[in-house]
């Protein structure tokens, strides 16, 4: 018979259980769904944070204390105090570790800032005045942090430009003071408005020296992170291997196992961030392939019962000259459209979940997400259902093509 | 030569155990252009005889030869193949496609066929016209009278032009008027159009529609005997 034919039959002897035909492919539909959210959105974020790790400069490497987290109890010792004021002083040694051009410490809080009757929450961040650079910022206006407020512990702050709107608004705020935890801080530049985008929440921020902070704000005396910056990309491993040296001699550290401290680079950021994506989309790619299982197991369980209640049909079929392979290609030919349109049910619902999560998350991460479906997805998901049908369809379908015609014929 | 030779024919079910026997070694010959009633009450094996005359299932014992060829030596395909060109039937129950016009259902055939598509429609609109619902084409079986959803099935066996056409209780789901007017259209085939046909029945008033009648019981025959143009059911006159 040919394929035109089959697919109208199909469509008919679908048409005649609509509800019926629906219900069996809700299994496939959200099976697909699942599919096509994990590849649309699994992917937005990852272009979304990789995009802003490639904001921070390739020739900048990151210090933090703790283990590097392997596991997710590792991200439990982030919190640690490994971090001091003399490592800083190694590191920017030359001998020690040469092909640096700046070393900057860095401590982080939220807190609120108020200026007058007006307050705002910010990011406050302690930082070395080679900050600016360091995160490729520049000042509206103002003037940058120094090392000799980093040596006074000078009560100065570089504003964002949020910070600056909410605090200010039309006021010129440059020589103003603002308060952070009863400590006054005199405004001495607003940053570059940003926008959001990036690792780093340059309009909020509150930029201080790293010594006021520790010592006013958070009363510490470790840092959070060190950022160290080579003179350029090629030199970056090597750096990252003196700055292991350097910190296991300063902690006196001789298996790297028990480092107290991670290094890493931006290849690092993107390779993590890759294996957290890639964990992600394998979880919930299983969740939908139970789904598509399920759904298959009930696609079969529809069929067998279809060939049931049409034995008489299948047995006039073969009565009027119907041969094995056309009875086995119709029934093929039913669950296969009865998935591909569940199938394409799923990359539809997909699509518009995926977008509508898009517009969602523009709104409340980042402006700067962006909507992408892969036509890989369609193909997948299309794909994907039609073999469902074919894997799920053959037994039910051999099982009608093996009638006899006349035991076919002869059932009441 | 015979249109349909059979030989010692027989058919046995069940397993070894318990074997049922439904045809217990039957012979005869039915040439091109006859009308055949096989008649017999329930049991006696001539349901079974139709099965295996139409290549709907194949024989335990004996030999059916069918217009020259050994069934035995063809493969379920290939008789599949031998039915859609060669053959033609009519069920009790009609066995129509619901929700399908009578155009399609009469189409059915000649999708299983080598019949180029563009085909197709003319040859089943002139099987429909040829038993009289050339104005119901596009009425579902639902939609037609018990009669006229047989006739749509004969035109459904014809529209192949079939060597034989096996009936098989052409009549029992209709009332006798519609019955009758079934049987009058068969005698009319095979009048004006020479169509070998073989009914099957247990009524005595519908086999002498026939000109021939091969009376079967407890898996034997038991009677052939042509009957006499007078002793046939409705003078039948055009």
């Amino acid at each position: 018979m040919r394929l035109r034919h089959q697919f109208i039959a199909a469509i008919h002897a679908l048409r005649a259980n609509t509800v019926r035909s629906l219900l069996t492919i809700l299994g496939i539909v959200i099976g697909i769904t699942a599919i096509m959210l994990v590849m649309a959105v699994g992917r937005g974020a990852q272009d979304l944070i990789l995009d802003q790790v490639r904001g921070f400069g390739a020739e900048t490497i990151i210090i933090e204390p703790g283990r590097e987290p392997k596991g997710p109890s590792d991200f439990v010792e982030v919190f640690t105090d490994s971090l001091k004021e003399r490592d800083l002083a190694a590191l920017a040694d030359a001998a020690r570790v040469p092909g640096v051009t700046d070393v900057v410490p860095l401590v982080a809080q939220v807190t609120t800032a108020a200026f007058g009757n007006e307050t705002y929450r910010v990011q406050l961040r302690g930082a070395g005045p080679a900050i600016l650079e360091v995160l490729r910022l520049t000042l509206a206006s103002g003037v940058p942090l120094t090392e000799d407020d980093v040596r006074r512990r000078a009560a100065v702050a570089i504003i964002g430009d949020d910070v600056r709107e909410q605090l200010f608004g039309q006021q010129d705020p440059i020589g103003q003071r603002i308060r952070m935890k009863n400590v006054s801080f005199r405004v001495v530049g607003v940053l570059e408005r940003k926008g959001e985008s990036g690792i780093v929440p340059v309009d909020h921020m509150v930029l201080v020296p790293y010594s006021t902070a520790q010592e006013y704000l958070l009363g510490i005396t470790h840092v959070h992170a060190i950022l160290v910056r080579a003179v350029s990309e090629q030199v970056v491993p090597r750096v990252k291997r003196d700055v292991e040296i350097t910190l296991r001699e300063l902690h006196r550290i001789s298996d790297p196992e028990k480092d107290d401290f991670h290094v890493m680079t931006q290849v690092d950021i993107v390779q993590r961030i890759g294996i957290i994506s890639t964990i992600l989309t394998v979880l919930l790619t299983s969740i939908a392939a139970i789904s598509l299982v399920v759904g298959g197991i009930g696609i079969m369980n529809i069929m067998l019962v279809a060939v049931a209640e049409r034995t008489r049909e299948i047995g006039l079929r073969k009565a009027l000259g119907a041969r094995r392979r056309d009875i086995l290609g119709q029934f093929l030919f039913e669950s296969v459209t009865l998935t591909a349109v569940g199938g394409i049910m799923g990359v539809a619902i997909g699509a518009s979940l995926a977008f509508l999560a898009a517009v969602i998350f523009r709104a409340t991460v980042s402006p700067n997400w962006a909507f992408t479906f892969p036509i890989s997805a369609v193909v997948l998901g299309v794909g994907v259902s039609g073999v469902l049908g074919v894997v799920f369809g053959l037994a039910p379908a051999r099982k009608a093509a093996a009638m006899s015609p006349m035991e076919a014929l002869r059932n009441e | 030569m015979a249109l349909i030779e059979v030989d010692h024919l027989q058919k046995t079910y069940g397993t070894d155990d318990a074997q049922t026997p439904a045809l217990r070694g039957v012979s005869f010959q039915i040439a091109a252009g006859e009308f055949v009633a096989i008649m017999g009450p329930s049991g006696s094996g001539k349901s079974t005889l139709l099965h295996i005359l139409g290549f709907l299932d194949r024989p335990t014992g004996g030999s059916y030869r069918f217009d020259g060829r050994h069934a035995d030596s063809f493969s379920d395909d290939e008789l599949a193949q031998l039915r859609n060109q060669t053959m033609g039937f009519v069920f009790q129950a009609f066995n129509l496609l619901p929700r399908t016009t009578v155009l399609e259902n009469v189409c059915l055939p000649l999708r299983y066929s080598q019949l180029p598509e563009r085909e197709w429609r003319s040859r089943a609109e002139r099987a429909l016209t040829r038993v009289g619902l050339g104005h119901r084409l596009h009425h579902t079986p639902a939609q037609l009278s018990g009669g006229e959803q047989q006739r749509a099935a004969i035109a459904r066996a014809l529209v192949l032009d079939p060597k034989v056409l096996f009936a098989d209780e052409p009549t029992g789901n209709l009332d006798s008027v519609s019955g009758r007017a079934v049987m009058l259209l068969l005698r009319e085939l095979h009048a004006e159009q020479g169509h070998t046909i073989i009914l099957i029945t247990h009524e005595t008033a519908t086999a002498e529609h026939a000109e021939r009648v091969l009376a079967f019981r407890d898996g034997r025959l038991e009677r052939d005997e042509r009957l006499a143009q007078s002793r046939r059911a409705d003078q039948f006159t055009k």
